[in-house]
């Protein structure tokens, strides 16, 4: 079950299509898995359909129906589409095609057993990665030069508040300080997107950060 | 069947053709929605005309459809296509899209002009190409369907619809303007800002502030 759910900023954001693209992959990948937001965004949705109703156009306008009547006596109608359902699929749309486009899931080893796979986009302002935690290891402690937004994959981890599972979403900012940690039953991988590079506690950290990339 | 918004604003003095513009009546200093029946297609008809074209492929219900919405659709595609031409070109494919796929339309997930609403909003933002918009795909086998919801739960899903426009229609008229930049005309907080003519900081808590007043207007419902 689902118990961490999108910010409303995010998902109004969304909904209005301002949202930067790797912030608007980590809330795609939670609504794929979680219908009680994508009810939400139903809702901010119904705004646009209100609006197009309320359009006044001058009545003069009735379109070209002989164009239309063209257009549709030489195309089909979309076959319906029974979907599969796959448990096993890691990673949903649309954060799967992006994994494809970069040619496939490539784990780069990080120190202490984690792992790494930075994501491409257009967006040049925001990081996004998929994190690998072997089980009962932890991020190290850090705080945020911006925001962080983690959709858990698989596995869970802790974060000394709260257990978080596939779906579940967390969203920090420089007002959070935590170290999050994989539960001892499994690794868990997440999806983590920032705009900033994390502030480790650990001065140590600090010092070979620029070669973990995070 | 006639639908009307139960919603009554208090007295106010706007002139009758902003009022029009916001689908308002006034009448004795009252404004009232204007019953959805006012524009001759009210939700059950759009409903009932849509399952005819993914059922048998109803060319009369199509049509009565493509004449209700290309005007309105039009008029949204030059919002953000200043071309006329490419504009009407975007609006015919939308509303071949609509003949297309009117089977995976499902009354009880919301309204049809909202379903219309995605369509054309999917075909402007592919056409010029303004950006890739994550999102997710139903078809895909990682995504979580929504369970099969019980009838009531349908039901509710349904008047959610209506109780969203009848608030919107509750809101105050700078609020509703700054839903339609954002939501409808997709324009970036700093657009919106220079447009109305007012701080970036109160278009961001503009938007938060009507957004919460739709929220609490849909729980209000649920009581």
């Amino acid at each position: 079950m689902i118990a961490h759910h999108l910010v409303d900023d995010l998902l109004i954001d969304y909904a209005a299509g301002i949202l930067a693209e790797s912030w608007s992959i980590g809330v795609a990948t939670h609504l794929a898995l979680c219908p009680i937001c994508r009810k939400r965004l139903d809702d901010y949705e119904g705004i646009g359909g209100h609006f197009l109703e309320c359009e006044e156009a001058p009545s003069s306008d009735a379109g070209d129906w002989n164009d239309m009547l063209a257009r549709i006596r030489s195309s089909k109608p979309d076959a319906a589409v029974v979907p599969t359902r796959s448990a096993d699929e890691l990673l949903p749309q649309p954060l799967r095609s992006y994994v494809e486009t970069a040619g496939g899931l490539k784990w780069r080893k990080l120190p202490g057993g984690a792992a790494r796979m930075k994501i491409r986009t257009s967006d040049r302002k925001a990081t996004i990665m998929l994190l690998k935690i072997p089980a009962g290891q932890s991020v190290p402690e850090h705080s945020h030069g911006g925001l962080e937004l983690s959709v858990v994959l698989s596995g869970r981890f802790h974060d000394g508040n709260a257990l978080y599972g596939r779906g579940d979403v967390e969203i920090a900012d420089g007002s959070i300080t935590h170290q999050p940690i994989a539960t001892t039953d499994a690794e868990c991988i997440c999806l983590i997107i920032m705009d900033s590079p994390l502030k480790f506690t650990s001065r140590l950290v600090r010092l070979i950060q620029p070669f973990l990339g995070i | 069947m006639t639908i009307s918004l139960p919603i009554e604003t208090e007295y106010c003095s706007i002139p009758v053709a902003i009022a029009k513009s916001w689908r308002l009546h006034v009448f004795n200093g009252k404004a009232l929605p204007l019953a959805e029946s006012d524009t001759g297609l009210d939700r059950d008809r759009l409903n009932a005309l849509i399952a005819a074209v993914a059922e048998r492929q109803d060319v009369e219900a199509f049509e009565i459809l493509y004449k209700h919405f290309v005007p309105k659709v039009r008029s949204y595609m030059m919002r953000f296509s200043g071309d006329r031409v490419i504009a009407e070109e975007m609006a015919q494919e939308a509303m071949l899209a609509v003949w297309k796929k009117a089977a995976q339309f499902d009354p009880a997930r919301g309204q049809a002009s909202t379903w219309i609403y995605k369509i054309a909003r999917n075909m402007q933002i592919d056409a010029l190409r303004r950006g890739p918009r994550p999102t997710f795909d139903p078809n895909d086998p990682a995504f979580v369907p929504e369970d099969v919801e019980a009838a009531d739960i349908e039901f509710d899903r349904e008047q959610d619809a209506e109780r969203l426009r009848a608030a919107v229609f509750a809101l105050k008229p700078d609020q509703i303007d700054v839903l339609r930049m954002s939501f409808y005309e997709e324009m970036p907080h700093s657009a919106i800002a220079a447009a109305l003519k007012i701080p970036l900081g109160t278009v961001k808590s503009r938007i938060r502030l009507a957004c919460e007043k739709l929220r609490s207007a849909l729980k209000e419902n649920q009581k």
